[in-house]
């Protein structure tokens, strides 16, 4: 997770049917879940991340910014994202999922809300969403993430020095200092032994096994 | 992409960091250390020099295999937002089936515990610890009474957990739909058909050889058999896991096995190892554990009444008894929708700083357990060696034959595969035994449960092992049921009744198991 979280509301989800709601049999295949940001500025979306609850296909839309008075269009982002490759059966029914900037069609640079569609053509499943939306954004440029290139990957230093006839070497210092270096590397690194005990200073004595 | 780059940094940092507490770490460094002093390491160029010299000396490709040991064993990292419980299973329910299974074995072994008035685990007096070190080696010529003991539970009981297994957000109505099971699984996991398999295990196709039937007396060896053997000798040679592993999915001539198996398991008898069997030996000299007396009847109600194990009991105590003891066993219950059993030591319930696992190694075995190890006992000698080769084909494959999971290997996965190759390549068999009360997982249920171990020949059931080594997957054993089923389906259609039907596949030792499985994948008019 990249970015820093945005507080979202996430509305109740709205089921879309086709014809007379009251006599219509069956369950809803393709639900639309509005999540809005009060109280927050359009931001750039960096990740979207949720857990999935048997939803087999996801499309993501956003609002395009429109002059004042005249009534938003809805652009879709993300079309028909398989999360689940079989919508019969279990496989990513249950799997944490994150969606990213570069993955989405049209530029999140400021988002004001965003609306999920959930499809699920299956009638197997009883219900199906998504849960634990977490939106991120653009976060600061953390020191961490921008390192050197020399740092990142490193380059063995090989220069041969030049032999000079006659004077004493003089990489004979230098290998002596590479040495020390090494000798304390490898005392600083502390080795992981197994652990291998498993009663407590030699008393195994146990009570009943716990349920808990 | 930068997703694959940051998911394949993941998986590099996650190998690295289980790398860095191995023994082979430890060798590595000191190899490291020791080359120092070879006239070919300079100093200006000491990093790719060392690099070198463990590319020559095969230390790199110890390295190797050990990073594809890693990568065959640990599931990739999921999301980093999933919590642990989500990589040992990821569907809620499933999780809470376990878990609710799990508490039925413990109050069951609870009840025995206080019912029989023996305590989980005793420290062994003295005498009694010397008696038992001086007969280690011969341990079955004991007859301790375990008449009061009884095992935790049987595959049959664990069936009857399956079948009642339930996702809560599945359509499980009375009407029949398109996708009603008409097996005892009811659970919609993904399993592959005949052509999917097919692509999986094109290996054991028509036109390839196999031992197991390229190698039977009627073939001249020049054809396959000679050829394989060399090419076997060849890839021993030279130390490549993943070479090894391919090479197997054709069966390993016997000669060979024991070695190929350990290459592929990587598995290298260390003094470091050897040290440590010592050392689990000497846990079981000192303490008595209840789970002891489970692993003793256990073996001695199947591997030793079996004709071709029986000869191996004491081998068999002296690796489950060192199994119990092992806390390394307990890494697997990261990927293992199982958790270990926890008490407390006496007098301190409820304080988490004397919490322990019992047993140690957080297995509690069940009836027939023993004929995991059974087999391995032709193939090697040494027990520390034994015991090495057991513990890990454990921890990656027979964990999951007694689990309930969603894994594709896992023995759920295994059975709905069964059902679902014998409903739709034989849908007549199907009809008739469920017609019957003969539904076919009742029977082979305890086949899969096992792999297949006191059911087939010894020689046909190390071919059949080759093969999940070499396939890292125990699918096989599912499509060898279904196969086993189609080969008798003539004599099952005149069955009336489910002890008619058992009677029909109740001998399963004079099958060849790899022309059974041709026919089933690839000769099958479908």
């Amino acid at each position: 997770m990249s970015g820093l979280l945005v507080p979202c509301h996430v509305k109740s989800t709205v089921a879309l049917k086709v014809g007379d709601m009251r006599t219509s049999q069956g369950r809803p295949d393709v639900l639309v879940v509005d999540v809005t940001f009060p109280n927050v500025a359009p931001f750039e979306l960096q990740e979207i991340m949720f857990k999935n609850y048997y939803t087999a296909f996801l499309s993501i839309c956003v609002p395009q910014h429109t002059p004042l008075h005249t009534p938003s269009k809805w652009v879709t982002c993300l079309r028909d994202y398989c999360l689940m490759p079989d919508p019969h059966s279990e496989e990513g029914a249950q799997e944490y999922v994150s969606l990213f900037k570069h993955q989405m069609l049209c530029d999140m640079t400021r988002v004001l809300e965003l609306r999920l569609i959930l499809q699920q053509p299956s009638p197997l499943w009883l219900s199906f969403t998504v849960e634990e939306a977490q939106i991120y954004q653009q976060g600061p440029k953390s020191p961490s993430l921008t390192f050197p290139k020399w740092l990142s990957h490193p380059v063995s230093n090989e220069q041969p020095v030049p032999s000079l006839e006659g004077l004493p070497d003089p990489r004979v210092s230098s290998e002596v200092q590479q040495i020390w270096a090494l000798t304390e590397m490898f005392r600083a690194s502390h080795s992981y032994t197994r652990m291998g005990r498993f009663d407590m200073d030699g008393c195994y004595d146990l009570n009943l096994l716990s349920y808990t | 992409m930068l997703q694959e780059e940051s998911d394949l940094s993941l998986v590099i940092a996650q190998i690295v960091q289980k790398l860095k507490g191995s023994n082979l770490y430890a060798q590595l460094e000191r190899q490291a250390w020791a080359c120092l002093q070879r006239p070919e390491i300079r100093l200006e160029s000491l990093k790719e020099d060392i690099k070198e010299f463990f590319k020559i000396s095969g230390w790199e490709k110890k390295l190797q295999n050990a990073v594809y040991s890693e990568l065959n064993v640990y599931p990739l990292p999921s999301h980093p937002s999933a919590p642990p419980e989500h990589l040992k299973e990821p569907l809620v329910y499933m999780r809470k089936a376990q878990g609710s299974w799990e508490k039925r074995i413990l109050k069951s072994l609870n009840s025995m515990c206080t019912e029989l008035s023996i305590p989980l685990a005793r420290k062994r007096p003295v005498g009694e610890q010397k008696e038992l070190l001086n007969k280690w080696n011969e341990m079955g010529t004991d007859e301790p009474d375990l008449s009061l003991f009884r095992p935790v539970y049987a595959p049959k009981d664990f069936l009857e957990v399956l079948i009642n297994l339930r996702n809560p957000n599945y359509e499980n109505g009375d009407s029949l739909s398109f996708r009603t099971h008409l097996g005892l699984i009811q659970v919609p996991l993904k399993v592959k058909d005949i052509p999917e398999l097919k692509e999986c295990f094109v290996e054991l196709g028509l036109t390839t050889g196999q031992l197991g039937i390229d190698d039977s007396t009627q073939v001249p060896p020049e054809l396959f058999e000679n050829e394989h053997v060399r090419i076997g000798q060849k890839v021993l040679v030279q130390q490549d896991s993943a070479a090894a592993q391919q090479y197997i999915r054709q069966g390993s001539p016997t000669a060979l096995r024991a070695e190929l198996w350990a290459l592929i398991l990587n598995i290298s008898s260390q003094p470091e190892d050897i040290l440590y069997y010592e050392q689990l030996k000497t846990n079981v000299i000192q303490h008595d554990l209840l789970v002891d007396s489970l692993i003793y009847k256990d073996v001695k109600l199947t591997a030793s009444n079996d004709d071709y194990y029986f000869v191996f009991e004491d081998y068999l105590y002296q690796v489950l008894l060192c199994f119990s003891r092992d806390t390394s066993v307990l890494g697997h219950f990261a990927y293992n929708s199982a958790s270990p059993p926890k008490s407390y030591i006496r007098g301190k319930l409820g304080l988490e700083e004397y919490a322990v696992f019992y047993p140690p190694n957080g297995v509690i075995p069940f009836h027939g357990f023993s004929m995991y190890v059974a087999p391995l006992c032709f193939l090697y000698h040494e027990p520390y060696k034994l015991y090495q080769i057991f513990r890990e084909m454990y921890v990656r494959f027979f964990f999951r034959l007694h689990s309930i999971s969603s894994h594709p290997s896992g023995i759920v996965s295994l059975c709905l595969l069964f059902e679902t190759l014998l409903q739709t390549y034989l849908p007549q068999l199907f009809y008739h035994l469920r017609e019957i009360g003969a539904q076919p997982l009742r029977i082979s249920f305890k086949w899969m449960v096992r792999a297949f171990s006191g059911y087939l020949a010894t020689d046909q059931l190390l071919l059949l092992w080759d093969r999940i080594l070499g396939y890292n997957s125990l699918e096989i054993l599912a499509v060898l049921a279904a196969a086993v089923f189609a080969f008798r389906a003539v004599n099952l259609m005149e069955v009336t009744s489910l002890a008619a039907a058992e009677a029909v596949l109740a001998d399963l030792s004079t099958l060849k198991v790899m022309p059974l499985l041709q026919i089933f994948l690839f000769a099958t008019v479908t």
